[in-house]
Parts: structure tokens; sequence; C-alpha cells
């Protein structure tokens, strides 16, 4: 039921999305002709929808929380309440093997226009799933993660540049140089954690970045090195269609590879170790893990997937400068992970799409598409705190003793 | 079996061991008892090699371990039980007894392992699928033991383990140490603060009082020393 405190609490809200939104929304200026345009109306309709919105949050938290009483009086059931169905493994293997035909498919249904987009968004799915290594899995908080992603797309545009190298041959030294970068910071960083580790991850990766800006005669400064070659089919010359298609597949590929491998490791050794030290760094050392060794591997294989699409960045766009590699991208490739949900690996992939494809598609709602895009994260933060997808079932069965369930017959993990 | 040799350690400038010598033989249970800083916790890092020591050696079957690595000496044969349980609270009880056969191979005879653990503690088995995180202090504790045998050490070092718990589950617990020492012929070297419990089960003590060995002897010997028994046992 909507009660007055329900109606006054979505009122304020509506009150405050106005005030938040006043600047942007309402306040046109004109600056050839000095006027100052005031859209009244936008604000009335924020009011309206967030007060609306606002609402309708409060009275779904509402239900849930009585739900949740009830549950608890029947003591602790498993409750895996949404996404309940991608556990299955019929149907996740259905949604895999359909979302692979789509993704095959896709470029005979779609224009070039849409299948470049797409190829960006899967750039960002192996992106995410590089950084999910070190933040999701080994719980190590990387804040300069672009700086890998700009030492591969530097390593392609300078070695085709001064040795003419391509691209099937610079993809496994992007790859290479990635993981020895994420050694290079690696090593200082070894004993911190937390906040502090964020602060000097950051800082890395500004450095890298000032340095490809002020370094003019290594990198050509911030005016790029443009006219690097497309990856080659064979000697091939490709029309610029074709040339797309070419690059959607090599993505596709890539991005196979790199979950193929991701999924490896995280049910490796290796894997558990990263798990372990996200937990408890004592504990880890009492069960005999190496925490050198297993820091320096979590930032050196998740850099190596930086690396190689950095490579096939510098190779799609055919120029790159350091404008591309500023911390902003750094930060949305760290929302992908988080969005998506730590250490999921298909939580990831559909995080980046969203995150990627979703400004592309708001194009349409053109000048407020960044304030959508904030309001979007911010609702979805707020409804599914541990991302789209999460890792790994955090509920669990009590065999009780009116309803004793074995606990073999729940899967001992999904990962 | 291990034997620590005029052990010093610092922190920084501070010293927090003096010449400490520790002999521990095979199949015995030695505690370390002594009050809250006295050096006990920063005794078992030493063995562990988390902390090395500035002067002394510490041997292991025969073996200087002072010096090696924390995971090379848990290869050893020598695994602690740290301080506050330190198990991973996400993962589950299954989980966290995996983690604690990480650095074995065999996995025929770690399956092996974790059923017999599962014997020995009978809640963790019905706890297996549930988080760490969600178990009760004492579960906790024995999940952290049981963690700790799944490397099958030589040598088990335990710190405090009744620390916050109830005096029932304390005792259960230290009769599970006791019946490791007595059919697996465990050895353990035990860190406590509860000197009544631990004089008990073991068979040689140590007593250590700002970062010195002060006294030293047969834990039935020091249960009847006087200075003890006012100074640990509150008589
Ligand atoms: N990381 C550290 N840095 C500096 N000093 C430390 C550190 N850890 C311990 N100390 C100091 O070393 C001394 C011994 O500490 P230790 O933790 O070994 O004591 P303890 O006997 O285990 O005490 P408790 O029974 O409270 O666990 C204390 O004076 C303590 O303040
Ligand atoms: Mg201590």
């Amino acid at each position: 039921m909507i009660t007055r405190h329900d109606l006054r609490h979505a009122g304020l809200t509506g009150l405050w999305f106005m005030f938040l939104t006043f600047p942007l929304v309402v306040i046109k200026i004109n600056p050839i002709e000095h006027t100052v345009h005031w859209r009244w109306s936008n604000m009335v309709w924020i009011g309206v929808v967030s007060f609306l919105a606002s609402l309708t949050i409060r009275l779904v938290q509402g239900r849930r929380r009585t739900g949740e009483n009830e549950k608890q009086q029947s003591l602790l059931q498993t409750s895996v309440r949404q996404f309940d169905l991608l556990r299955r493994p019929a149907f996740f293997r259905a949604a895999l093997i359909t979302s692979s035909v789509l993704l095959i498919s896709f470029p005979l249904f779609f224009s070039s226009y849409q299948v470049n987009i797409l190829t960006t968004a899967l750039m960002y799915v192996v992106l995410g799933l590089g950084l999910n290594i070190v933040v999701g899995m080994a719980g190590l908080l990387d804040l300069g993660y672009v700086a890998f992603y700009a030492v591969g797309a530097y390593t392609y545009a300078l070695l085709h540049l001064h040795f003419n190298l391509g691209f099937w041959m610079v993809l496994p030294i992007g790859g290479l140089l990635g993981a020895l970068f994420g050694l290079l910071l690696g090593f200082p960083v070894l004993r911190l954690r937390g906040d502090y580790l964020a602060i000097v991850t950051l800082a890395f990766g500004q450095i890298v970045r000032l340095i490809l800006e002020n370094w003019s005669e290594f990198s050509k400064g911030p005016s790029g090195i443009a006219n690097i070659a497309r990856p080659g089919l064979f000697g091939l010359t490709l029309s610029p269609e074709a040339t797309i298609t070419y690059l959607y597949y090599l993505m596709i590929g890539l991005v196979g590879l790199t979950v193929f491998v991701v999924n490896r490791l995280q049910n490796s050794r290796i894997g558990r170790a990263w798990q372990a030290l996200r937990e408890d760094e004592i504990a880890c050392q009492a069960m005999g893990i190496d925490k050198t060794k297993i820091k320096l591997s979590a930032f050196a294989l998740g850099a190596t997937w930086a690396g190689m699409a950095g490579v096939f960045f510098a190779a799609k766009t055919t120029f790159v400068n350091p404008a591309s590699f500023t911390f902003i991208e750094s930060a949305i490739i760290l929302c992908i992970v988080v969005l998506g949900g730590m250490g999921s690996i298909a939580g990831v992939m559909v995080g980046a799409l969203i995150l990627i494809l979703l400004p592309e598609y708001l194009r349409a709602v053109a000048d407020y598409r960044m304030l959508a895009f904030g309001a979007i994260l911010v609702v979805m933060m707020i409804v599914r705190p541990q991302g789209l997808i999460a890792p790994k079932r955090r509920t669990y069965t009590l065999p009780s003793t009116h309803n004793p369930v074995n606990s073999s017959d729940v899967p001992a993990s999904d990962r | 079996m291990l034997e620590l040799q005029n052990i010093d350690v610092f922190y920084g400038n501070i010293q927090a061991l003096h010449d400490i010598s520790i002999t521990i033989r095979q199949g015995e249970i030695v505690t370390l008892i002594g009050a809250n800083g006295a050096g006990k916790s920063t005794t078992l890092m030493t063995i562990s090699g988390i902390l090395p020591p500035r002067h002394g050696r510490v041997i292991f079957l025969n073996q200087q371990i002072s010096g090696l690595m924390p995971d090379r000496i848990v290869q050893l044969g020598i695994s602690q039980v740290p301080e506050g349980r330190h198990i991973f609270p996400a993962l589950t009880v299954s989980e966290n007894l995996d983690l604690g056969a990480f650095l074995r191979r065999d996995h025929a005879a770690i399956a092996d392992d974790k059923a017999w653990l599962y014997g020995l503690f009978p809640i963790l088995e019905k706890r297996r699928q549930q988080p760490g995180g969600t178990l009760s202090g004492g579960e906790q504790q024995m999940l952290a033991i049981a963690r700790a045998l799944m490397a099958r050490p030589k040598l088990l070092l335990l710190d405090e383990p009744s620390m916050g718990l109830a005096p029932l589950i304390t005792k259960q617990i230290f009769e599970i140490l006791l019946k490791l020492n007595k059919e697996h012929q465990t050895t353990i070297f035990l860190v406590e603060q509860n000197a009544n419990l631990a004089l008990r089960i073991a068979h040689r003590a140590y007593v250590l009082e700002n970062g010195r060995v002060v006294l030293q002897g047969d834990a039935a010997v020091l249960r009847d020393n006087p200075v003890v028994q006012k100074a640990y046992l509150g008589m």
C-alpha cells in the first residue's frame, strides 16, 4: 500500500531531482543572441518522472522486504530470486549457443555502422574481462588499467611505423609488453592494498599517458601516430565494408579466446589463490600461497588482455594519440566490471555491452545522453549492488529438520 | 623436530623477542603461555617465516628454515592456525578446506583427508556449503584447525584457539587437539592465554614475559609452580 510517508519521500525525491537537473535541462543560453531560454516544462517532466520512479522503487522494495520477512520465518531457504535461470546448465548452454549464433550472424543483418559499434563494444568485453582478473578475481583495485591498453596500441603504432611490422606479428608482442608493464606496476605496489593501491595505480595510468603526450621524439606527442595498417588477410585488399566485417570477426575470435582462457584461469590453482588473496592475505600466507607471485601474476595476466586489445584498437582506428587513454577510459572499464558483477565472466560481458552500446543508442535523446546514462548507472547499482550477474551463489541451503536437503545436490559452485 | 636458537626479533627499532630458545620434539604438545603483548604471536610468525629474526636460527628437521619464504615453510610441513582464525569468509567451508591443501597435488589423498576431517569435526560437514563467514566463532576455529590440517603438517602451530570461545567449546577443541596428538602423532605447538587448559594437555611448556622466556619445563611441574599459579592460573 502507498502510505503518506511513501508519497512524501517520493515528492522530496522529485524536488531534489528538479533541483539537481535544473542547470542542465531548464536553462538554455543562446550565446549568439545573448538570450536565456527557460524551459520550465522540462523541469515539470523531471519532477513527475522522478516522483513516479521513486514511488515505484519504494513499493517494490517494500514488497521485497515483507517477502524476506516471510522467508526468514520459514527458515533459510534457497533464495536466488533473480537470474536463477542463468544458473541452470541447460539454460546456460542454450543462452550461450543463441548468443553465439546471434553474434556470428550479426553482420549479415545489420549495417556496417552497427557492426562497427558492436566491434567496439566487444573490445571492451576483452578489456573488462582482463580487468576482471585483477579487480574481480584477485581483489586488487586498479584504476590505471588503461595504461596497458595504451601500451598495446602504441606497440603496434610504433612497430608499424619504424619496422613496418604487421598486425598478426604485433598482437602477441602487444600482449607480452602489456604483461611486462603489468609486472612493472606490480612490483612497487606489492605491499599496498585498498585505497593506497588505487591511488598508485591511478598515478601509473596518468604517468604513462603523460609520457606519451610529452615525449614527442618517441611517441609523436599529442598529435599521435596515423596511417597504421589494418590487419591483413593473406595480402588481400578489402573494401571498407569488408574490412569492418573482418575486424568484427577478428574481435569475436579474440573475445572467444579471452573467455576461454579467463574461464580456465578462474577454475585453476592460480584462480583459487587469487580468490584467497582477495579474501584474506594473512590466511593466504598461512596456506602457503606465495603472495608475491600471485599478485604479480594477476597484474601481468590482466594487463596481457589490455595489451592485445590495444593492438586491436590501433589497427581498427588506424590512428592513436594519448587522448584515447585518459582516466575516464579506466573508469569506464572499471564500471563494466563492477556493474556486470565482479568476478563473473557472463556479468562482465553483459556489462560491457550495456555500458558501451547504451550511450550509442541513447543518441536519440542526444542532449540528455550522459544524464540518462548516469541515472541508469545509479539505478542499477541500487537495484543490484552485487552486479548484474553475481559471480557466485551467495545464498545457500541449510538443511532444516522439516525439509532435509541433501547438500550434495547443490552444485559446489558455478564458476 | 623444531628448534629456535637464540632468536631476536625486532619490529623496526623495538625488540619484541629477546634471545628466545625453544625446542619441540616429535610427537609432543608444547605450549607457550604469556600475557598480552608478551610476544607469543611474534614467535609463531617467526617460525612461519613471516617475520625474519635479526639474530639466531630456526631449525626444522635438521634444516635451517629461518630465511625461507613462508610458502616454503608450509611446504616443509609447518602449518599455522593464525590468531583470530582468518578463515576465508565468502568461501564455503568446503572451499576453505580445499585451500588448506593448496600446496598438495595428490588429489585422491586430499579427498581422503577431507573425509577424515569431516569425521573429526562433524559440524563442518553439516556446514560444508555454507560461507565460512556465517559460521559461529567455535565453528570458525574448528574450520581454521581443519584447514591447517589439510596441508598434512608435521608440526601444527596454533595461536590462541580458545580466544573468544565459551569454555565448553574450548574444551571440545582441546580434546580434539589431544586426540590428534595421541592418535595421529601430530606434533603441536600451542600458544595460549588460557594457561590452565594449555598446561593440562601439554607435555612441556614455556612461559614468555616481555619477549623473554622466563620459565620452562614439564607442564605438570609448571602447573605446581607458585609463580605460574599466581600469575597465570589465578590461584
Ligand atoms: N606489527 C607490529 N609492529 C610493531 N610492534 C608490534 C607489531 N606486532 C606486535 N608488536 C609488538 O610486539 C610485542 C609482542 O606482540 P605479540 O603480538 O607477539 O604479543 P602476543 O603475546 O601474541 O599478545 P596477545 O596475547 O595479545 O596476542 C607487543 O609489544 C606488540 O605491541
Ligand atoms: Mg598474539
